[in-house]
Parts: C-alpha cells; structure tokens; sequence
C-alpha cells in the first residue's frame, strides 16, 4: 500500500492480451484525475477551499496571527499547501473510493487487465496530479498576494508533499474500505474541518491552545504542516515531521492493506 | 405483435403466460414435425405460432457441432470448471458443494431464485472472491493466483454494474478498451449496442437498460476467451435485449465460453447450450434446455388455441378421445358456455383436460401426438373456425424451473 513503491515495478508483464503496465496505469491514472476535476464538490474542497483559506488569512485580521516575523503570506502558504494535499489525498480520496467501491467500480476495474495494484497506483498517480494543479492555482495566488518564495525550497516542498500524500492516501483507502459511502463523506468531510482547525496544518501546532499544541505535532496534518513549512521557511523538512509521517504512512497503509473490503 | 406490458420486469409468475404465448418447446421430433406439418394444411391461417424457435435450432446445432473455436479449451476442454465450490459468509454457506462446468463456444445459463448462489458462485470465478472449498478452473488457471493471466482473457460483467457514474459513456469505454493490447474498436462495438445515441452522457444520467449495455459492451471489449455476464438484461427493453442475444450468439460462434446468470427463462430458453439450475448454494438440475423440458415430461404436453370465445370442447375431447371414458366436467357441458363463465374445465378418460384459460384461448392438455393435432385442426375446420393461433409445447423451462425450485415466494 505504499505509494513509494514504484506502481511500474513488478514481474515483467507477460499477458499478451494486456496492455502494458504503464499504459494501463497511466490511463486509469488519467481518468481518476479528470473524474476528479470535473466533480464540482471535488473542486469546491480541493480548489476553491484552499483558495478561500488563504485569502482569507492574507487579507483579512479576524485571526491574530502570531507570523513570526514573516509577512502574513509568506507564514500562511505552507499551510494551505499543506491543507490542499490533505483535502486531494484524503478528503476527496476517500469520498471518491468509497463511492467507487459501493457502485461496484472497483471489483470491475480488478477484473480488468489493470487488477488491484494497477487501480490503487493510478489512484495515488492521480492524487498527484490533482496537487500539481492545486499547488499551481495556490501558488499563483499566493504570488499574487505578495508571496515570493525561495525557488530552491521546491524539493523539499515535493518530498513533503509526496510524504503527506502517502500518509493522507493511506487513511482515505482505510476509511473508505471499511466504512459505508454514506459514512465516508461525512467522516471525510468533519474530519478535514477538525484537522484544519486544531491539527495544526495552518498554523504551527505550539500556537495552538492547551494540550493540543503537544498532541497535534504527532498527527500527520501537525506533521505534514510542520514539514511544509520547515521546506519553505527555513529550507529543510524537520526530521521528526518525516519520522511522524513514515510511522502514520505504515501503520494506516498495513491496516488499510488489512482492512479494506473490496465488496 | 401483442401488447404485453414490458415482461422482464414482473416477477417470473407473470413470465408464464409470457412463455406459453411465445416459447414453444418441442416435445420431441414427431410432435415438432406435427407442429410443422399442421401448419401446411391451414394455409390461410394468419398466424400459426407452431415453428420452433430458430433459436433453439441454432442451439441444438451447436451442443452437437462442439466447439466453434477451441482457443479457451483446457486439456479436458472445459472453459470453466468449478468442482464442489463452497463460499461461507459468515459461517453460512451460501454456496455448497456447486459443480458447473462451462465450454468454449457455448452458453451456460444458470439459473436460480434469489439467493441461490449463482453471483457468487460467479464472483469466485471472475477471482473477486476466494472459495472457501472446492476447486475453480477458469481456462485451466486458479482465478485468484492466476488473476495476471486470467484478467486479460476474462470479461466481467458485473450484477451492480460496476461503472463510474461521473464519466460519459463512451468515455468509460475508451478507458476499459485502453487496457488491452488489441481491443476491439469502440466505435463499432458502441454501433452493435446502440452506444453512440447517448455517447456523451455521463453514466449517471443513463437508463438501466442503457448502462447493461455499456457494461457488456466492457465485458467483451478486451476479446475475451471467456465471458461471465451476471444478469445481462435486467431492466433492459426488448430492443435492447434483442440486441445483446446478438451479440452473445455472435461470441458463441466465434468460440467464447459464455456463462450468464438469468431470472429470464425466455432468456435462458432462447440463448443457452446448456443450463445449470442452482438452488440453495447447489445445481440442482442440468442440461440443455431440451433435456431439462422433456426430462420427466413422458407425460402430458400441450395444445394451445385462440380462436373465437365460447367453444365447446366437449365434441373435441370425444374426437381425440375416441373411446370415451364418462366425461367429467368442471362446467355444465352444453352450448353456449358463456365466456364470462371461465375457466371451464373438461375432462376425458384417456387424460385430455381442456380448458378456456381465458375467453378464446384454450388448453387441452394431454398425449400430444401427429394425430392428436390433426384431429384438432380437423375439428376446427368441421365447425367452420378458424384459429388465431394453433400452439403445441411441452413444459416450459419456466414450469420445470418452478417445480424445481418451488412455486411459493420466499
């Protein structure tokens, strides 16, 4: 279930009858991603919410923010970014399996050439896809808002992303192979609210209130907010953000390989 | 043609009435010749339903001239071979102990009530579920170890569907096409089913019937050796359905092994090589629909007649009974029995039961043969009647299915 594992590697293909392996993948990956940018409550929480989170945070000063010393933009964008990979690799992620799973699609496609495997990597490939474009319409607007970030941070930006999108991806597949659609959206949904408010993803978790500034570096929106903003802020991911977000990526991916039911 | 409401529809009791109007089955070569024959002597009649269904010819012909293209034959020559499957949920076996075998260029229908057993017995073949005992051979391969080998030479269509609803249907196509090597070109498959009428509507916004059809077209869009297709035309019209027999007749010739799940008796009657009837997680009953039809059916079968309300019969038990036992009668004998008088029943002594099913169809039941149904036409011609529609059959697949698996609901 790890999505650092290479979806082409494997045995080398050797069913005739099959396309090859990084056509299928590649197809399926293409189709979740226009399945994705085409649903309008897909876009409203993958697209539009970002948006609105960080112009909000900007322009306005209903929030006393703590910057730092940065400028309002420059201390907010990680966080959204990192908000924009929760919502695509979780949120939307789960909605779209769970209700995939409940209609069938996924015992269908199974049966296909493309398998079980070749499904779950064009997912994940399309979960990352959808980030290109979310972190392309934030950043424009961040830049539009005065940010100007280092342009060398963008690695350690990608490997952020890449590490919450592994984690994030693994609770999405867990949720939505257990649970009912039904239960899915709504858990997906309340869970990403009470992420972004208390789980430390826009703002560092020590700004948080009581014991949540302690608990919250320990999930993975804590982990994956810190990481993005060690990327853009001060250059490198803190290892402990990387260690939090491995340990969630095995635990959530071992119960999500577990538990899910395909039926 | 009839009007008959939309008969896939209703629950298989309303089929019968269905059945005994179009599905004639031959008892046996002589009354079939009988039904032909009867048909040359009464040249003005408008309609006489007696010819076998092509169909069922064409199918005859098949079980004998074997496989069309042996490319899916494992070494016994069986395309599906499922030996003393059991499936537990939850500690209940809903499959228990099922033998069905399945060869290429052939369709194999399996039957049975709700709850039967036949989607899972179909989802352990199509790997998406792991058995909890016995053996499956799909093409000689296990269905869940061999799955990479299997997946590219098995089409699936799925009870539920299985399709994305956010995506138009042609869309959906393209992609399942994409994941094989040479599949067949979408735009003429999506010409045989009547795709392209609403190509570019997402799945969502299709019609039941239009979205089996887009899910059979992804069944068989990758050339399959072998086909599983579970319900292949529920909620569809009967254009539609007549359209997807097509297309499954055409894989049949070209060697595929298809198997189908059906509460469609017509369905089954008109399309399967051979028939597997399944009832509590076991077959129950198999072979070709003629075996199962005249299995047990040395007995009585069948002449059926519209024709003018109000005949009497009695005349007509006594020509075909021609050494009369004392009549019985469910109705006063006489003239004139009125129609709203229905059903009336008559009996003679050598086992004739006639009977007005309904003003101006009747029944007789009883020892059909070449003269039986000469001296019916015979007697119709004396009284000057001429019949809509002259009817022989034995028992429907639909009456043996019943008393297989039972008439009440459960």
């Amino acid at each position: 279930m790890s999505v650092q594992q290479e979806p082409q590697a494997g045995p080398v293909e050797t069913t005739p009858a099959a396309a090859p392996a990084v056509r299928r993948i590649a197809a399926q990956a293409a189709f979740e991603t226009r399945a994705i940018l085409r649903n309008g409550e897909q876009l409203l929480v993958t697209i539009v919410l970002p948006v609105l989170v960080l112009v909000g945070l900007v322009q306005t000063s209903f929030l006393d923010l703590d910057t730092q010393g940065y400028s309002r933009v420059d201390f907010v964008t990680p966080g959204v970014l990192a908000l924009a990979v929760m919502s695509t690799a979780f949120t939307s992620q789960a909605i779209a399996t769970a209700f995939d799973r409940r209609n069938g699609v996924l015992r269908l496609m199974a049966t296909t050439p493309l398998g079980r495997t070749g499904l779950l990597a064009g997912k994940v490939l399309g979960v990352l896809a959808v980030e290109v474009v979310q972190v392309i319409v934030v950043a424009a607007v961040a830049v539009a808002l005065g940010w100007r970030p280092e342009l060398g941070a963008l690695p350690a930006v990608v490997g952020a992303a890449l590490l919450g999108t592994a984690a994030f991806t693994a609770l999405a597949l867990l949720l939505a192979g257990t649970l009912r659609a039904e239960g899915v959206l709504a858990v997906a949904n309340l869970v990403l609210v009470l992420l972004t408010v208390g789980g430390g993803v826009l703002l560092p978790a020590q700004q948080l209130a009581g014991p949540l500034a302690h608990a919250a570096v320990l999930l993975p929106s804590g982990a994956l907010g810190e990481a993005m903003r060690g990327a853009l802020l001060h250059g490198a991911v803190p290892p402990f953000s990387v260690v939090v977000l491995l340990a969630w990526t095995a635990a959530l991916g071992a119960g999500a390989a577990r538990l899910f039911r395909w039926h | 043609m009839r009007k008959e409401g939309n008969p896939q529809f209703g629950p298989i009791a309303t089929h019968l009435t269905r059945l005994v109007h179009t599905q004639v089955t031959p008892c046996d070569d002589a009354s079939r010749a009988a039904a032909y024959d009867c048909a040359v002597p009464l040249p003005d009649a408008p309609a006489i339903d007696t010819a076998m269904d092509p169909a069922q010819a064409a199918t005859a012909g098949a079980t004998t001239a074997g496989p069309a293209g042996a490319a899916a034959s494992a070494d016994h020559g069986f395309a599906v071979e499922v030996r003393g499957l059991v499936k537990r949920y939850g500690g209940r076996a809903v499959v228990d102990g099922l033998d069905l075998v399945a060869r290429p260029g052939a369709v194999t229908a399996v039957l049975g009530p709700n709850g039967a057993g036949k989607t899972t017995t179909i989802e352990c073949c199509e790997g998406l579920r792991s058995p909890d005992g016995g053996s499956v051979r799909v093409l000689g391969h296990d269905p869940v170890a061999d799955a990479r080998f299997l997946r590219p030479r098995v089409g699936v269509m799925l009870q539920d569907g299985g399709l994305p609803t956010g995506v138009r249907a042609l869309e959906l196509l393209r992609h399942v096409a994409a994941m094989y090597a040479a599949p067949r070109p979408v735009d003429e498959l999506a010409e045989r089913l009547g795709l392209h009428g609403f190509a570019r509507t997402t799945v969502r916004r299709l019609s039941g019937g239009q979205r089996q059809r887009v899910a059979l077209a992804a069944a068989v869009v990758g050339r399959p050796d072998v086909v599983f297709l579970d319900e292949p035309s529920a909620g569809m019209d009967p254009q539609s359905r007549r359209a997807v027999w097509d297309l499954v007749r055409e894989l049949r010739a070209d060697g595929v092994a298809i198997v189908l799940t059906t509460h469609l008796m017509d369905e089954a009657a008109d399309l399967a090589d051979h028939v597997h009837v399944v009832d509590h997680g076991r077959v129950i009953a198999s072979g070709s629909v003629r075996e199962l039809t005249e299995g047990g059916s040395s007995g009585p079968g069948t002449v059926r007649i519209e024709a003018a309300p109000g005949l009497d019969l009695t005349g007509l038990l006594t020509t075909l009974d021609p050494t009369p036992a004392p009549l019985s009668a469910g109705y006063p004998l006489g003239q004139g029995t009125p129609a709203q008088q229905v059903p009336s029943t008559q009996r003679s002594g050598d086992g004739w039961v006639a009977a007005e099913a309904e003003p101006g169809v009747y029944t007789l039941t009883g020892p059909v043969d070449p003269a039986a149904l000469a001296a019916v036409t015979g007697w119709l011609a004396d009284r000057g009647v001429l019949a809509r529609s002259v009817t022989t059959g034995c028992r429907t697949l639909e009456d043996v299915f019943l008393d297989l698996t039972g008439r009440n609901l459960r």
